[in-house]
């Protein structure tokens, strides 16, 4: 077993409506990465994933507020600490953060190589021009970045190319996480695949320690990560590795997830594809016993009102049902 | 929900729905002068699902509005049932547009949110000319509709559309659709914004719905795996041409152009192994 | 609708603009039962009446009257009577003769008066003093050895037989009568203006009159405006064309210069309140097309409107239905600002004399050009033109705030 690099207990966090309510978006989530390896985080849209992501992060600005677990980085429980010292002291050395739009948050107005001075400014103030850009300009070699790119304005820069030098200077630093949410999804497969590549030289070459990786499109995960996450209304119902987790998905909910990738390989064109009726629970009552219960074939009475645990099974995997492996496994052969 | 055939009917024989030759759209002028779609040549036929497949500014989405008579084409003819198609006026686009329908990619924006959802659906009563029907006429057949679509009329009676969530609302548009049965629907990206566990049932709907009209389907999409799974005929769409089309199992499986092998191979597989190492980072895109 | 509306009044910002302008609002139609009658009556023959409660003298002395020894009345006269022009010039006397003053407080009349009287010599001329100065101080001298003076006040009436004066009632300077006795109290919390006429009274009426004058510019120019920004928008190319054209002349030639030039050819006699603010409507009505038409044209690709054209729906319609509902909370706020803005051009156009020709009817605009034409800003008559500023201020920033509001929650974006 490798050093594990992050840990998260039991965190809950909420956010605050504008009329005070409050919405559970993440409710009771545990896990842990080791050094070199990649968790994937799958789900629907309103799952919680994304504020997960802001969550670990310890990006605690309003509506977004914390309320209980732990959150340690390589040793260091950021879980306490305010959000302004987060991101003065964590972001960029020990978490780095990509959004879905980050190509977009570059400041047309400066030169790539000014962000790049920004990050390692922000963690060691006395480095000269020269020195950072000498820096720059190996991790971008390495990366399979041309050197120009330092010296152009973001909007010289096509979208697949501005989204791999936002992850370019993000990472100069080499944080222990990085946590990638949806890097890929505003993109064409071209860029895309670009995108991946650099994620996994980054990896491969320990730039990044770890990664968090989060998106909806499973086959994609299914090729970075090593291992997945399945959440729902603010829970992880399922963990394992990639491969068992979209070969042999063991919670109803995971195995309609996999039951609906769509990939051009032969044969699967005849394939049927699990539909799931209904809508995800509301987040600001969410229901007492299993949250996928109403849209589950095989919910039974008890389902509604008990509480779920985490069951762990086989080698590190983890589902949260009543139901056993056994009995799931069984009522899936049937279908 | 039965098991999909999976071999290929074939259509070239049907009678013609909707046909294209040279069909060109160019925007702008002088500098600006950009061709979005550069003659294209395109038979759908009745009963078919086609694809049409391309990357974000390939111009499917030009070439699906000048199909639905949103936008004149600058080249070319369009053939609706055989015969050239006439929508210089109001009335000819009235006519027009009985016989073909759009479901659009953003269910959020694809309805009034300030209107009703009854409203949205007795005017699709209104536009097959039911409109002095009884009351109690117009409910069933809304109710019927609804059902189609797995959806409650009587839990959505006096709701807005903001009220249901992406998946409910793309199912109602696919409710419309049943409602106005047009000859042909295009479908833009209509998966696109919901979670895949919506995105089954309503791939499933379409499919239902083709069988149940009779109609042709033509499905815009940049998903070559959900292309391949859905369609009869695929088209694959580049820099305004189509550079390769043909039944959905020889495009996919023995793609000749290269286009359509690039495209292939950049999307994430899970029974092969995806190739990484074909895309160059020092590639400007 | 109704989360709207309740989101609308959960905004701070919105509901103090509100409860402002209600107030406002609410003080325009209350305050006239009170206090009915022509704004513009001249109550006053002079000009500019100090703010306070006036009492009728002729009544007064009519009055029953009650004896009151009170202690500091005499001191109280005294000092009412001593004025600060006087004592400056006391000290000037002392410093001149070489007086020791001690501490002496310029305020402490007693102490003021002693000292006077044990050092004044009528007869010393103090160096360096001309003649003028040392007849001026015995005038000083004089007057001051009649303060406080006499103790009574004796009326006298003309007998119309023998034309002498006859005493008629004598007033004791300990006489009080109680001001609820004297028939005549007129109270003028904001005086009166260079006419003599009732300040508050005129500013409630001329708050009514230039709400109109503003709800008229704003019906107007947003009506304009609307008209044909969802032309300009929707239907686009020529229509587009031709009226972003009238819309650019009129944006790049100076509105209010245009406004002047306008209400100065339309002629003194033909400016009613109403067509003073029909010509401000019509030469403000630029932006808001301007910002409608770029609204609508974000619109007008939107995919609803797309199915709403395949549903085989007519032009009117679409923009009617598919459109407007779209910008109206945006139009709303528009006309806010648009009465916001009109009330001000009046103000500005009235302090230039191009208001509403009216007598009739005060504007907040014209208040302020009469203020300024008698001089009311250099004689300190502050409470002829310092009011109507307030309640202008008052009314465009309550205007304002609403607007603010109203944004915040129809753009989420700009909420904190």
């Amino acid at each position: 077993m490798g050093k594990i690099m992050l840990e998260v207990k039991n965190l809950k966090t909420k956010y605050v409506t504008r009329f005070h309510e409050d919405v559970y978006a993440v409710d009771g989530v545990s896990f842990t990465i080791e050094d070199g390896k990649s968790l994937g985080i799958a789900g629907e849209s309103g799952c919680g994933k994304s504020t997960l992501a802001l969550s670990v992060m310890g990006y605690y600005f309003s509506p977004l507020h914390y309320i209980s677990g732990d959150i340690i980085i390589d040793g260091k429980n950021i879980s306490g600490m305010k959000p302004d010292d987060v991101r003065k002291s964590i972001l960029g050395s020990e978490i780095a953060y990509i959004p879905q739009a980050a190509m977009n948050a570059l400041n047309p107005t400066q030169k790539i190589i000014r962000f790049m001075e920004d990050v390692i400014h922000a963690h060691d103030p006395k480095a000269g021009r020269k020195e950072i850009r000498e820096r720059a300009e190996a991790r971008f070699a390495e990366l399979g970045l041309p050197p120009s790119v330092l010296d152009k304005h973001a909007v010289e820069l096509s979208g697949g190319m501005k989204q791999r030098t936002v992850i370019a200077v993000s990472t100069i630093l080499n944080p222990k996480v990085l946590i990638a949410d949806e890097p890929s999804s505003a993109l064409d497969v071209t860029s895309q695949k670009m995108v991946i590549k650099m994620l996994r030289e980054l990896m491969g070459k320990g730039y990044i320690k770890s990664m968090l990786f989060i998106t909806h499109e499973l086959p994609l995960l299914y090729n970075v990560t090593d291992d997945i996450m399945v959440m729902y209304a603010g829970q992880i119902v399922e963990r394992g590795s990639a491969r068992e987790m979209v070969f042999d998905p063991v919670h109803p909910y995971s195995h309609g997830l996999m039951n609906s990738i769509l990939v051009p390989e032969e044969g699967t064109r005849g394939n049927k594809l699990t539909a799931i009726p209904g809508a995800p629970p509301n987040l600001k009552r969410p229901p007492d016993g299993c949250r996928f219960a109403e849209r589950c074939k095989y919910a039974r009475p008890e389902c509604r009102y008990s509480m779920i645990p985490e069951k762990s099974f086989d080698a590190g995997r983890m589902y949260r049902c009543l139901l056993g492996v056994d009995e799931l496994k069984e009522v899936y052969g049937h279908e | 929900m039965s098991e999909r055939a999976i071999e290929q009917t074939d259509f070239t024989n049907r009678p013609l729905c909707l046909s294209g030759r040279g069909v060109t759209k160019i925007f702008g002028l002088g500098d600006k002068r950009t061709v979005a779609v550069d003659h294209v040549d395109f038979d759908f036929h009745e009963g078919e699902f086609v694809s049409i497949v391309g990357e974000s500014g390939s111009g499917k989405t030009t070439l699906s509005k000048m199909l639905l008579g949103l936008l004149n084409a600058s080249e070319g003819e369009i053939f609706f049932q055989g015969k050239p198609r006439d929508i210089s006026t109001g009335r000819k686009k009235k006519e027009y547009w009985k016989g073909i329908q759009a479901i659009f990619q953003d269910p959020f924006s694809s309805f009034n949110t300030f209107q009703k959802i009854d409203t949205v659906l007795l005017d699709c009563i209104n536009m097959r000319g039911g409109k002095h029907l009884p009351k109690e006429k117009k409910i069933e057949m809304m109710t019927e509709a609804c059902g189609f679509v797995n959806l409650k009329f009587a839990e959505l009676t006096n709701k807005y559309p903001f009220e249901l969530s992406g998946g409910q609302m793309q199912r109602l548009m696919i409710a419309r659709i049943f409602l106005l049965r047009p000859r042909i629907l295009l479908a833009d990206e209509p998966t696109s914004m919901v979670d895949a566990c919506s995105r089954a049932t309503i791939l499933d709907m379409l499919l239902n719905l083709r069988d149940e009209i009779g109609m042709t389907v033509i499905f815009i999409t940049h998903d070559i795996g959900l292309a391949y799974y859905i369609s009869d005929t695929v088209y694959i769409m580049e820099h305004g041409k189509f550079v390769e089309f043909g039944k959905a199992d020889e495009v996919i499986l023995n793609p000749q152009a290269a286009y359509t092998k690039r495209l292939i191979s950049d999307v994430p597989k899970i029974h092969e192994e995806w190739d990484l190492s074909t895309v160059d980072l020092l590639s400007q895109k | 609708m109704k989360n709207t509306l309740r989101q609308v009044f959960h905004s701070p910002k919105f509901v103090v603009g509100f409860v402002i302008f209600v107030a406002i609002l609410l003080t325009m139609i209350i305050y006239p039962l009170f206090n009915p009658g022509n704004p513009l009556a001249q109550i006053g023959v002079g000009t500019f009446a100090k703010p306070g409660t006036y009492v009728s003298l002729y009544d007064a002395t009519k009055a029953k009257t009650e004896t009151f020894r009170l202690p500091d009345a005499e001191e109280k006269r005294l000092k009412a009577s001593l004025s600060d022009e006087d004592r400056v010039a006391m000290v000037e006397w002392f410093t001149a003769a070489g007086v020791d003053m001690g501490d002496l407080d310029l305020q402490d009349t007693d102490a003021l008066l002693d000292l006077w009287n044990a050092n004044y010599d009528p007869s010393l001329r103090p160096k360096g003093m001309i003649t003028a100065r040392v007849n001026y101080f015995k005038r000083l001298n004089n007057a001051l050895q009649e303060l406080g003076g006499g103790d009574t006040i004796i009326i006298a009436e003309k007998d119309d037989a023998s034309g002498e004066l006859v005493e008629s009632k004598k007033i004791l300077n300990t006489d009080y009568v109680n001001v609820n006795a004297v028939t005549n109290v007129k109270t003028l919390p904001l005086g009166t203006d260079n006419f003599g006429r009732d300040v508050l009274k005129e500013l409630v009426s001329a708050v009514g009159t230039s709400l109109l004058i503003g709800l008229i510019a704003g019906v107007v120019a947003t009506s304009i405006g609307l008209v044909f920004g969802l032309l300009a928008g929707y239907v686009g190319g020529i229509v587009d064309d031709l009226i972003m054209f009238i819309t650019n002349i009129f944006t790049v030639i100076p509105g209010f210069v245009l406004l002047i030039l306008i209400t100065y050819s339309i002629g003194q006699e033909q400016r009613g309140a109403a067509v003073v603010a029909a010509v401000i409507g019509l030469t403000s009505w630029t932006w808001t097309t301007r910002s409608v038409r770029s609204q609508v044209i974000s619109l007008r690709n939107r995919d609803h409107v797309n199915l709403s054209k395949l549903s085989g729906h007519s032009l009117i319609r679409i923009v009617l239905t598919d459109i407007l509902p779209y910008i109206a909370s945006y139009v709303v706020m528009a006309f806010i600002l648009q009465v916001s803005s009109g009330i001000l051009a009046e103000a500005q156009l009235s302090l230039l004399g191009l208001g509403p020709r009216t007598t009739i009817t005060p504007t907040l605009g014209l208040m302020m050009n009469w203020a300024m034409l008698y001089s009311a800003h250099t004689n300190g008559s502050w409470w002829a033109y310092f009011p109507v500023i307030l309640t202008i201020t008052l009314i465009s920033f309550s205007l304002n705030l609403m607007n603010t509001g109203l944004d915040q929650v129809f753009n989420p974006a700009l909420r904190d």
